[in-house]
This record gives C-alpha cells, sequence and structure tokens, in this order.
C-alpha cells in the first residue's frame, strides 16, 4: 500500500481526518524552507503539499503568488525543488508528500522526465492547476507508471461526467475545492456534502477539502460534509511569511481533525 | 466540448478545472451562434453601420506600388480588435452575462472592450499591466471616458501576461455572471477559433477586393503576429489558396538578445494562458519577459494557429526589428500619408523588404491600426523634427 492509502487507513481507524499543510518550496529560501517543512511535521501535520514555484500562477490568490515571487526571487530552481523534497524524503519515510504545481514547468524539460524526478525525489502525487480532467489521461498513465499518483480537481461546479472522469483518472486523493475562485478565498467556505457523497459513489480516491482552510471550525466543517481530510495553504504561508508559529498553527488546526475535538 | 480544440498538436485547454464549465458554455454558445442566422445578421449590421466595414483596399502609390495595404486602422477604434469584441459581446448577451471583463497591454483592446460594453449595456472592468497603464494614461482615460473601470496589476512584471493572468482569476470567481473577453486568438479553447472566425473577415474581403481591383490573388499575405488574432484573420481565407502567409514577430532590440517578442521564432512549445503553443521561457520553464517598441505584440505566447501553421510549413514567421518597424512607419507616414500603428509597421517593414527583392510579385499586408497611439513615442524616438 502507498503511503496516502497507509494514513488514511490509520487516521480512519483512529477515527479522524488527514490534515494536509502546504508550503512554497524555497520560499523564503532553501534552508528556511527546508525548517518549515520540519516545522509542519512537528506541529502534526499528516501529509505535505509543496508548491514548485510558477512565474505565473494563475489559481492562486495573492499570498500563494506573493510566496511563489520569493522563491523565484531567491533564484530557486526546480531541481533545488526536488532536492529538498528528497531531504524531507530521507528523515520521514512514511509522510506523504504531494507537489502542487503549472503545466509549462512539468513539459519544459520533458513530462516524463519532470516525472521520474519527483518519483526519484520520493513524492508520491502531483497537482498540476492548469490541467483539467479533459486534457489529463495521458499524464496520469505516465505518471502511474512510475508510481506518482496524479490527484484531480474536483469543484462544486463540476458536472458529473467530469467527476467520473476526475474519479477513474486520479488516484492518491482527490483535491476538493468549496468555491468558485482561487487560492486563498477568505468568503465562508461551504462544504459540500453532495459532493462528496457523488466522489464516494464514484469509488474516487479519498475526498480532501482545499481553498478556503484557514480556522479549525472550518477543518470541523469540512471532516463533517464527510471528507477524509484537509489542506491548508495560504494560512500557513502566511503566517510563515509574518514569521509566527507555524508549528503552533498547524496544531491547532490538527487538533480540530480529531473526532474528540470540541464541537464548533 | 464538441470540438478537440487543437491545431495539429497546439491548443487544448489547460485551464484550472474550475474554469471548464465556463469554457463549455462559451463553445456552446459560439456554435451554436455560428448555425442561427439571426446573430449572423445582427453582427454583419453591427460591423456595417457602427464599426465601418467593409474597410478598404490600398494600393501604395508613393511606396512600391506592388504592396497593397488592408485598412483595418479605418476601423471604429482604430484597429482590427473591433470586428471581434463585436462578436464576443453578442456572444455574451446570449450567454446572460452582465458583466466583461479584458486584459489589455498598451490599452487598445481594452478601448475595444469598453467600446463594446458601452454599446451593448455591459458592466466592464479592464486588467491593466501597472506598468502599462503609467505609459498609456491617455487610453486609461478613454477606457474610462466610455464608462469601463481601469484595475492596475501589480503582480509579476506589471505587464500583458499579468494582465491576463489577474483576468483569469477574476473569472474563475465570476464565470456565472461575466464573460472574459479575451483580446487575441490565445488562451484556451474555444477562443483562438472563436477569435478567428470572428477576424476571418480582414481576409474574405481582403481577398475579395484583390480579385476585384487587379483580378488575381496576391503571391504573399503578410501580417504582424503578437498574439495573432490580426494574422489569423488574415491569413484564413488564403489557407487553400496558393498565397504566401509571412507572420512578422517582433524582433525588438534583436533576435540574438533577450529583447524581443519572437515567440515562434525564438521560443519553445509550452504551455501558457491555456494553450500549449510557443512560449518564450528558461530552462525550468519559467515564462521570460518580452520587449517590443509595440506594446501589442510584446507577449511572449502567440496563438496555437500559428505555431501549428508554423510547424507544419504552411505560413513562415520571420521579425522586424523596433528599427525596422520604426522606418517603415515614417515612410508610410511620409509617403502615403498614413499613420500606422507600430505593431503593423512591422508587417509592413517585411514588405518593404520582399517588395525590393521581388519586385515583381503582388504583396498583401494587414495594416491592422492606427497610430494616433504611438504619436507621442515616436516624436520622443525620432526627435520633434521627425
Amino acid at each position: 500500500m502507498n503511503r496516502y492509502g497507509a494514513m488514511f487507513d490509520r487516521l480512519a481507524g483512529a477515527g479522524g481526518g488527514a490534515f494536509g499543510a502546504f508550503v512554497m518550496l524555497g520560499d523564503p529560501d532553501l534552508p528556511g524552507s527546508a525548517r518549515m517543512l520540519r516545522q509542519l511535521v512537528q506541529g502534526g501535520a499528516d501529509m505535505i503539499e509543496v508548491g514548485i514555484a510558477f512565474s505565473d500562477p494563475v489559481a492562486d490568490g495573492p499570498v500563494i503568488q506573493a510566496a511563489a515571487k520569493r522563491a523565484l526571487a531567491a533564484g530557486v530552481r526546480v531541481n533545488d525543488c526536488f532536492g529538498l523534497i528528497a531531504e524531507f524524503r530521507a528523515d520521514h519515510p512514511d509522510v506523504p508528500v504531494g507537489i502542487l504545481t503549472y503545466a509549462n514547468l512539468v513539459v519544459a524539460g520533458g513530462r516524463q522526465h519532470f516525472f521520474d524526478r519527483a518519483a526519484s525525489a520520493g513524492a508520491d502525487s502531483l497537482l498540476i492547476a492548469d490541467l483539467p480532467a479533459r486534457e489529463a489521461a495521458p499524464w496520469a498513465e505516465e505518471m502511474r507508471r512510475v508510481g506518482i499518483d496524479p490527484v484531480l480537481i474536483a469543484a462544486a461546479n463540476t458536472p458529473a461526467e467530469t467527476l467520473a472522469a476526475v474519479a477513474s483518472i486520479g488516484s492518491g486523493y482527490t483535491y476538493c475545492v468549496t468555491r468558485a475562485g482561487i487560492t486563498g478565498t477568505h468568503a465562508e467556505a461551504r462544504f459540500d456534502a453532495a459532493l462528496i457523497e457523488q466522489l464516494r459513489g464514484l469509488g474516487a480516491a479519498p475526498p480532501v477539502y482545499g481553498f478556503g482552510i484557514s480556522r479549525p471550525e472550518h477543518v470541523r466543517s469540512a471532516l463533517d460534509a464527510g471528507a477524509a481530510g484537509v489542506i491548508c495553504g495560504s494560512a500557513i504561508v502566511a503566517c510563515a511569511a509574518q514569521g509566527g508559529d507555524v508549528a503552533g498553527l498547524v496544531a491547532r488546526l490538527k487538533a480540530a481533525t480529531r473526532n474528540d475535538s470540541p464541537p464548533q | 466540448m464538441r470540438l478537440d480544440g487543437r491545431f495539429g498538436r497546439f491548443g487544448g485547454t489547460y485551464v484550472p478545472e474550475i474554469l471548464m464549465p465556463a469554457l463549455e458554455q462559451l463553445e456552446a454558445a459560439f456554435l451554436d451562434a455560428q448555425e442561427d442566422p439571426a446573430f449572423a445578421s445582427e453582427l454583419s449590421a453591427l460591423l456595417a453601420d457602427y464599426a465601418g466595414r467593409p474597410t478598404p483596399l490600398t494600393r501604395c502609390r508613393n511606396l512600391p506600388s506592388n504592396i497593397f495595404l488592408k485598412r483595418e486602422d479605418l476601423l471604429h477604434g482604430g484597429a482590427h480588435k473591433t470586428n471581434q469584441v463585436l462578436g464576443q459581446g453578442l456572444l455574451a448577451q446570449r450567454m446572460g452575462k452582465t458583466r466583461l471583463i479584458a486584459e489589455t497591454g498598451a490599452g487598445q483592446h481594452g478601448v475595444a472592450t469598453a467600446i463594446v460594453g458601452a454599446l451593448l449595456g455591459f458592466e466592464t472592468v479592464i486588467y491593466m499591466g501597472a506598468h502599462d497603464a503609467e505609459r498609456q494614461a491617455l487610453n486609461v482615460f478613454r477606457m474610462r471616458l466610455m464608462g469601463a473601470e481601469v484595475v492596475p496589476v501589480e503582480s509579476g512584471g506589471r505587464g500583458l501576461k499579468d494582465a491576463i493572468n489577474e483576468a483569469l482569476r477574476d473569472w474563475s470567481a465570476s464565470f456565472e455572471t461575466t464573460h472574459y473577453l479575451l483580446g487575441t486568438a490565445a488562451g484556451p479553447h474555444p477562443f483562438p477559433l472563436m477569435v478567428r472566425e470572428f477576424q476571418r473577415v480582414i481576409g474574405r474581403e481582403a481577398r475579395a477586393q484583390m480579385l476585384d481591383q487587379l483580378g488575381r490573388l496576391p503571391d504573399a499575405a503578410i501580417a504582424c503576429v503578437g498574439g495573432g488574432s490580426n494574422a489569423i484573420g488574415l491569413f484564413s481565407d488564403f489557407i487553400e489558396d496558393d498565397v504566401r502567409l509571412i507572420g512578422v514577430e517582433a524582433a525588438g532590440k534583436g533576435l540574438d538578445g533577450a529583447e524581443h517578442g519572437a515567440t515562434l521564432l525564438r521560443g519553445r512549445p509550452g504551455i501558457l494562458h491555456g494553450a500549449e503553443t510557443y512560449v518564450l521561457q528558461d530552462e525550468d520553464g519559467q515564462i521570460a519577459e518580452s520587449w517590443s517598441v509595440s506594446a501589442g505584440l510584446d507577449y511572449p505566447a502567440v496563438g496555437p494557429e500559428h505555431a501549428h501553421l508554423k510547424d507544419s510549413g504552411r505560413a513562415t514567421y520571420v521579425g522586424a526589428t523596433d528599427v525596422d518597424a520604426l522606418a517603415a512607419f515614417k515612410a508610410l507616414a511620409t509617403s502615403e500619408g498614413i499613420l500606422c500603428a507600430f505593431e503593423s509597421a512591422h508587417a509592413l517593414a517585411y514588405a518593404l523588404q520582399l517588395a525590393d527583392e521581388e519586385p515583381d510579385s503582388i504583396l498583401l499586408v494587414g495594416l491592422s491600426g492606427r497610430g494616433d497611439k504611438d504619436v507621442a513615442q515616436a516624436q520622443q524616438l525620432l526627435g520633434p523634427s521627425a
């Protein structure tokens, strides 16, 4: 069983959901980023999502855009990012690591080459923000061949036939988004139990909610809607950028994933 | 989606999943409209009675007389952009949208979108790189005069590609009420196809006018290529003919350096703004900043159909530098009494060179826009005595 499967099984047995923490690799620089990854695990993150910075991140709001800009300004290259993942993997053999990035970085050096490098660095999954299910099938096939789970996005407005494609093409987990928009959206998140139910019915990989998770009550409502976990990005990145206590923030959000956490 | 949205290996729909329903709705509305005679007649009436079509075909008198100019500079709004904003504006109405968003570089497409927003009664928001908004204050004011809101974009290089990024972000959250009126034949399917079909009128008219005035087709059709909408509009009705198709990219300060917008000549295949196409980029795939004296050609990607026409060999692409373009701009002004846009001057620059090499060839040049917007910059570059 791969790392995602083992993690979801363990958490389900313990009666709780997964907490995924996102950071941009190389933000603010390589050593700072390596420290940040360790803090996420210390805070209790079950799975780590890492961004590889792209110059033109159309799916991202201001917080993640700024993080990408800092990483690129620090001269961080794609190979450095794989280096950070490999280093993290050596210290944490069991924590699932997913890469979030954009299509042009994947194809620039040849898409198979990118997948190979991701696999040998020890990454478990790859989510390409500008690769919808309509385009994803051949990419997903190549990823799976080297042991990388292709993670696809399901949104509240995604039509049923696309959800079926997401279910059949995607693996590892399914990245669910709460509402229209970009990362870091602060509007009151609505977690759609119907979407989760549909995905479960289609046999999709475990649904995990991203976009708009910044407080313990968001975590609780996402899990109450039936999600297998949540991913928090902008809140963590903003906290780190302000020099805040990232491990503490992760610990507070993680606490809300436990079934015995106080009701909100 | 009903069509695959590809031109050979290029094109496609590389956008976040959340935008796919918006593209599907747009494709359906566009394809339905194509079959609807009422849509065609409404658009034709607007093009004729509001925008001033057909535009003339002018044979040069003092420059080499084998050069014919397709005069999109005489269209309302001052450039070919008006053709397709009217088409997309009518489509937005059919889809029941109440708001238009658009990106703009120097402001030409922003002005065109503000025009259609005022005419058809949309709330209109134009994203413009903050750097461009500072340089083009007069166009910002034009858009505001017509009731559009102009939002300066501070992210990235504060230019056209950043304005597109921001428009895509807006659209991700607003597509239920908002149409993204993309300004060129680039971006995800169905934009490249749809914009081509709305611009095809340029080549259709020019072809008939050539036959009418000269009794034959040109040997070559020449147009400048930034995103590529005026070029694809000029080329499309000549694809099946024995007519050379030549796209002229911005060679900027020279193709040997980094300061140019020659995506097809110096870029390599990649994925940007929703399409697989040629892209100016570094080894890792980070998008490069382009350069041209003409803001309309200052874009690090290009419409995917041009990528296909290049690879299939049906069209050829060449470069004209800032210096070449400025010389052609001045030559057209002094010899023919026409101030053309810096963009169009790139096409003319290559045509002048070709006319010299091939005095017997008939050359059709897409004069995509007028030069009023560039006069202040021309004065700076040429000096007050021109």
